[in-house]
């Protein structure tokens, strides 16, 4: 098999007395979609920011697409690997986190013109260009304010992909979305998995996972307790745990 | 109402002074605020205590004091500095130490998402700041800075004790002349006035523009 995208060895991380993570292991392979499923507080999207050290872990390895960091406090030497390993790696948050003061084009343009010093016509072209696949080519020029949910959840995946990353961590994308503005999400995050984009997703949609995931990882309490294929997951968990938690997600009304 | 008149050029030409003064002033203290609340916020040792003590001290001492400190104070040490450029000093140390309070609020009110969506972008700490949180933090921080230079546009008021010819300084010199105090007073309180006046408009124009984006 080709080199794994993504590495995280035993990676751990408490807040102050309390265990969020207990020693993670995660591989992703190349062109993989991973889906993270699990309870309110089971360490999911901890694990997420730790990959990106918007969280510094305590213990652990993160290897993106080569480049390895030790978990530890941010020196110099260290910084300069956590940047790289960004660089390489492309974020969405829940809440979007579109920069306000810039347009939807200007948004997309930024990594690449303010940090991967593209020029800027280039990384325009780049820009129109990924806004016009995520369907947002009529409201470049449109403050994020002016957007609705699900279109600036668009930009925001434009955005990462600017930076032609090698991963894209996606932290709960439609959690903050009208039920309404789910689908155009998930349909251009489908797109993205066709053709390829590794991608680890943190997310409550079952039947996006059943879609789209090589592979969904069960977490509870600061570790995964299962790792299997949606269907098997889904239909006939080994997990008493994962039992219990998809029972809720059936009953709480998802598809 | 004729001695109003007569003396309106005068004071008009003064009027362009304590505007200068006020405008250059502003432009300091914007600078040293800036500067001062993004030392704060890092929290860059020393430097950051230091910050801390200035704005203290300009906090917690009249602004006519320091004015005063600032013209007559270095010569003790064979060291001077003009009328003019003491007095803009003395304000931009005064209006930077309040304006710094309102840009580390305003920094700080950002939301901390910003911060970490810059950073997944693999931008520095500085970057972000210069790229993402300043110039939000500027729309946020913008009602404040108007406040602040309507305020010191009346403040220059206070450099007339050291010499500067601005608005006050030369209606005093008018009064010696003519004896008529209410007058030219009233002739000087109304043209800070129409200044304070035509500011805010023009600061009520520029916040209506920029709070459509936010």
């Amino acid at each position: 098999m080709s080199e794994p995208v993504v590495q995280v060895t035993s990676l751990r991380k408490r807040f102050g007395s309390h265990e969020v993570l207990k020693g993670v292991d995660l591989t992703v392979h190349q062109g993989e979609v991973v889906v993270i499923m699990g309870p309110s507080g089971s360490g999911k999207s901890t694990l997420l920011r730790c990959m990106t050290f918007l969280e510094v872990p305590d213990e652990g390895t993160v290897t993106i697409d080569g480049r390895t960091v030790t978990a530890g406090p941010l020196t110099k030497e260290r910084m300069e690997k956590v940047r790289d390993i960004r660089r390489h790696t492309g974020f969405v948050f829940q809440s979007f986190n579109l920069f306000p003061h810039m347009t939807a084009l200007e948004n997309v343009m930024e990594g690449p013109v303010t940090v991967l010093r593209v020029p800027k016509a280039e990384a325009r072209r780049r820009a129109e260009e990924l806004l016009s696949k995520v369907g947002l080519t009529d409201h470049m020029h449109k403050h994020p304010s002016r957007l609705s949910g699900g279109q600036q959840q668009r930009v925001a995946i434009a955005r990462a992909l600017a930076m032609s990353p090698s991963v894209i961590l996606f932290d709960e994308p439609t959690s903050a979305l009208d039920p309404e503005l789910v689908g155009e999400v998930l349909q251009v995050m489908r797109a993205l998995a066709r053709e390829g984009m590794t991608m680890v997703i943190v997310t409550h949609e079952m039947a996006f996972a059943r879609d789209v995931a090589d592979r969904v990882i069960m977490m509870d309490d600061g570790a995964i307790i299962e790792t299997g294929s949606a269907e098997q997951i889904f239909t006939e968990p080994r997990e008493e745990r994962t039992r219990r938690f998809l029972s809720r997600m059936w009953r709480d009304g998802a598809p | 109402m004729e001695l109003a008149l007569q003396s309106l050029p005068a004071l008009a030409r003064a009027s362009l002074v304590t505007v200068g003064l006020a405008a250059a002033s502003m432009a300091a203290g914007l600078a040293i605020g800036l500067v001062t609340a993004l030392i704060r916020i890092a929290n860059i040792p020393v430097l950051s205590h230091l910050m801390r003590a200035y704005v203290s001290i300009i906090r917690g001492t009249p602004l006519l004091v320091q004015i005063y400190l600032v013209y007559y104070g270095p010569p003790q040490f064979g060291w001077s500095l003009e009328p003019v450029p003491s007095g803009i000093l003395a304000l931009s140390l005064n209006v930077g130490a309040y304006l710094s309070e309102s840009f580390r609020g305003a920094i700080e009110s950002v939301p901390k998402g910003q911060m970490e969506a810059a950073y997944t972008l693999g931008m520095t700490y500085w970057t972000a700041m210069r790229r993402i949180i300043v110039p939000q933090s500027f729309r946020t921080a913008l009602p404040t800075i108007g406040n602040s230079y309507i305020g010191l546009l009346k403040d220059t008021s206070l450099v007339s004790v050291i010499t500067v010819t601005e608005l006050l300084r030369q209606s005093n010199v008018i009064i010696a002349r003519t004896w008529q105090p209410l007058t030219i007073y009233l002739t000087a309180a109304a043209l800070y006035w129409v200044m304070s006046t035509m500011f805010s408009y023009v600061q009520q124009r520029v916040e209506r523009r920029v709070s459509r984006h936010v």
